[in-house]
């Protein structure tokens, strides 16, 4: 008997290969809210807007300060059977007492991959609103003047001029957290999502096999975050064409 | 017609504009002189609203405004009437020559990109660089963008363009050719305000030349007459210092 089963990893790659859509559509689709929210989270930042600039910050702090494992349990676990159990349960604000409705009792029951999106989306917004906030910071102040000087509207500057600079200056940030959040959906597994750590774990347990099957997970991990490094360089310099002397 | 009136601007405790009284025909060329410090460039940027100042009365054509009182609308107004050339250049980094020129008429003018692109390779040409249209910014000489920062204010089509210190960051071999494009808009009677340290500019080109200090305007008039014969000994001091080579005689001597 070899120490390792070639055949047994050759027949286990286009298995696990077909759990590879469910791993990069929870990515992807983490990755376009969190695209979406931490530009919104940036924006409040960086203009200091009243109030949100205060929840932002407090929203940025407790996501970037706790595991990811420990928000994806309170979303999946912790929030709908808060929300449960105060179906019926009797409430007395400034002296008005009303009874909670009794179909919040079903009213947040989520899938788990629903839930792992959402911590996902949350967990990462955190981390690329500061880097978008920096990259916007970072656009030298001139081209605000001189977009000012010819009678652009803040709206005009921002789009035209101050956030394509600016996306210039966070695409490797945000692609490295891609990358990141690629593999953090590996712990979806968890909450019980078969993705393609799951798929990895139940075979390895039924064939004893856990070598063979772990390193051929941890192969197409790593090629799938190869072939992204490769489309990050790419786009890249086609962004830095402009800055080229 | 440009008309500034008691324009004030302070920065914490320090006042920089001190009510400067200013008048600027149509197709006149005025070069602004003066030491460093004396709220030349804080002078432009207030006429362009990059800086608010803090009391006057602002008029460009027929639009006149308190400007403590000035609206956003009439703020963005003003900035449309008042083209600016930077002394860093500031062009826009993420955009060609030609779309540095074509960006204003497009965003704020809301024309037509193909019509918007026309005008500027015709300004492209005016200014000599017509095979530099898809050029980005950092390939360019300072003299060659600096060059596009000038089509970019033709391009506006305003009242006036602010020159703030055109060619101070320039390195000399490119001074000539951002001076000549500056004669030549001079020739066609476009109606320029000047800050620079150019004295032979200010004395070949300008119709007026207003001497600046300490927030003020301490004198004014044809070149001919201020640098031959200064009144004010504040102008004869700072003359001397800058034209070694022409010796200022005091008319009372």
């Amino acid at each position: 008997m070899s120490i390792l089963n070639v055949d047994y990893m050759l027949g286990l790659f286009p298995i696990l290969v077909s759990y590879l859509p469910l791993t990069l559509g929870m990515a992807a689709a983490g990755m376009v809210m969190a695209l979406i929210l931490s530009c919104c989270l940036a924006v409040i930042r960086v203009l200091r807007l009243p109030i949100l600039n205060g929840l932002t910050k407090l929203f940025i702090s407790f996501f970037r300060g706790t595991p990811l494992l420990v928000q994806l349990f309170l979303f999946y676990y912790g929030f709908p059977k808060l929300i449960a159990d105060m179906a019926g349960v009797s409430v007395t604000i400034l002296g008005h007492t009303t009874v909670l409705p009794m179909w919040l009792e079903n009213a947040t029951e989520i899938s788990a991959i629903t839930a792992a999106i959402i911590g996902l989306t949350l967990h990462f917004s955190a981390y690329m609103a500061e880097s978008i906030r920096a990259a916007i910071v970072g656009v030298d102040r001139s081209q605000t003047e001189a977009a000012l000087s010819i009678g652009m509207t803040n709206g005009q500057l921002m789009r035209r001029i101050v956030l394509p600079q600016a996306t210039r200056i966070a695409v490797p940030t945000l692609m490295n957290y891609f990358i990141d959040m690629i593999k953090a959906t590996s712990l979806a597994f968890a909450l019980g999502v078969t993705e393609l750590m799951g798929a990895t774990q139940k075979e390895a347990a039924s064939s004893f096999n856990y070598f063979e099957a772990f390193i051929t997970a941890a192969v197409l991990y790593w090629a799938v975050v190869e072939l992204l490094a490769w489309l990050q360089r790419r786009l890249e310099s086609r962004l830095n064409e402009a800055y080229r002397r | 017609m440009i008309k500034v009136d008691k324009l004030v601007k302070r920065f914490a405790d320090s006042v920089v504009l001190d009510g400067i009284d200013l008048e600027i025909q149509q197709g006149e060329i005025i070069v602004v002189i003066g030491p460093s410090g004396t709220g030349k460039s804080t002078l432009l940027r207030c006429l362009n609203f990059l800086e608010q100042p803090d009391a006057g009365q602002l008029t460009i054509g027929d639009l006149s405004v308190d400007v403590t009182r000035a609206t956003r609308r009439q703020i963005l107004e003003i900035r449309r009437r008042t083209a600016f050339v930077f002394q860093n250049y500031a062009l826009f980094a993420n955009k060609t020559a030609l779309e540095n020129i074509a960006e204003g008429l497009i965003v704020v003018n809301r024309w037509p990109e193909a019509k918007a692109h026309e005008r500027a390779r015709q300004i492209l040409e005016r200014i000599g660089l017509k095979d530099k249209a898809n050029a980005y910014p950092a390939s360019l000489s300072g003299g060659q963008q600096q060059r596009v920062g000038i089509g970019r204010a033709m391009a506006a089509q305003a009242e006036v363009i602010l020159f703030d210190e055109p060619t101070s960051s320039l390195d000399p071999e490119w001074v000539d050719e951002v001076l000549s494009l500056m004669k030549q808009l001079a020739e066609e009677r476009q109606t320029m305000l000047v800050v620079t340290h150019e004295m032979s500019f200010a004395r070949d080109v300008a119709d007026r030349v207003v001497f600046m200090e300490g927030g003020r305007i301490v004198e004014q008039g044809p070149p001919s007459e201020l640098f031959r014969a200064p009144k004010d000994p504040r102008t004869r001091d700072f003359l001397r210092k800058v034209l070694p080579e022409a010796p200022v005689e005091s008319p009372l001597f």
